[in-house]
């Protein structure tokens, strides 16, 4: 299935690219995702414990399962305000 | 106009407080966030926000539900706004109607709080010599202990 990853901030700046296709395995979960994205962007790894993720923007888990054509986004520690 | 929103737009603090304003009021308070020209010993030029549009108002809706589980009377709105925002403008606008003005105080400072720990924006600080972005809580909307926090300094 192919799923679209979005990355904000300075996720986006280190991969970039703020949007990118990504083809994962069926009974893929956003973990999953995830580790596809820092296979190709080693960068990315260190925010492997502070990151949060959202699956067609709602906040969501690691461990949230994927299906074909849903956003998963990953976002760094935030600052609003 | 909405209650929740963000946008490249200034903030206009009145327009946003009158979305939650209604003859039951005895009460609005604003909460008007400024780019200040400071942060942690360096001289800010101005900010670049970047958010998430669609999860943050979500994630606005969601602490006006919180909010309205704590007191039920109060009434909030939240805008937030992205892209490069100068020295002295307003980055969000928070209003809280309620019949009584304890309640609006409380939880317009609960809003605030939540906003800084789970809404999807992020600061790019741009000083004079660099940038750097600025990166504080890991958003958990369900972590309770978060929650207890943003409940506690709002009551205190």
């Amino acid at each position: 299935m192919f799923v679209t990853v979005r990355l904000f901030a300075r996720l986006r700046e280190l991969a970039g690219a703020s949007e990118l296709r990504c083809e994962l395995p069926d009974g893929a979960v956003a973990r999953t995702a995830w580790e596809s994205l820092v296979r190709d962007h080693a960068t990315l790894a260190e925010f492997e414990p502070v990151i949060s993720c959202a699956v067609n923007a709602e906040y969501a888990r690691l461990t949230t399962p994927l299906a074909h054509g849903d956003e998963v986004a990953f976002l760094p520690p935030v600052s609003g305000g | 106009m909405a209650r929740f929103a963000v946008t490249t737009e200034p903030l206009d603090v009145a327009a946003i407080a009158a979305t939650v304003e209604s003859p039951a009021c005895g009460a609005v308070t604003t909460f008007v966030g400024l780019v200040r020209d400071h942060n942690a010993g360096r001289r800010v030029e101005w900010l670049d926000y970047e958010a998430y549009p669609a999860l943050a108002v979500k994630t606005f809706e969601r602490i006006g539900s919180e909010a309205a589980a704590r007191w039920p009377a109060v009434a909030l709105a939240i805008h937030h706004r992205s892209g490069r925002i100068a020295i002295g403008e307003a980055s969000v606008v928070i209003a809280a109607a309620s019949p009584h003005r304890a309640d609006a105080f409380a939880a317009f400072r609960y809003a605030i709080e939540r906003v800084k720990q789970i809404a999807p924006v992020w600061k790019h600080e741009h000083f004079e010599g660099g940038d750097v972005w600025i990166e504080g809580a890991t958003a958990d909307p369900d972590d309770a202990v978060a929650q207890q926090v943003a409940f506690e300094r709002a009551c205190s």
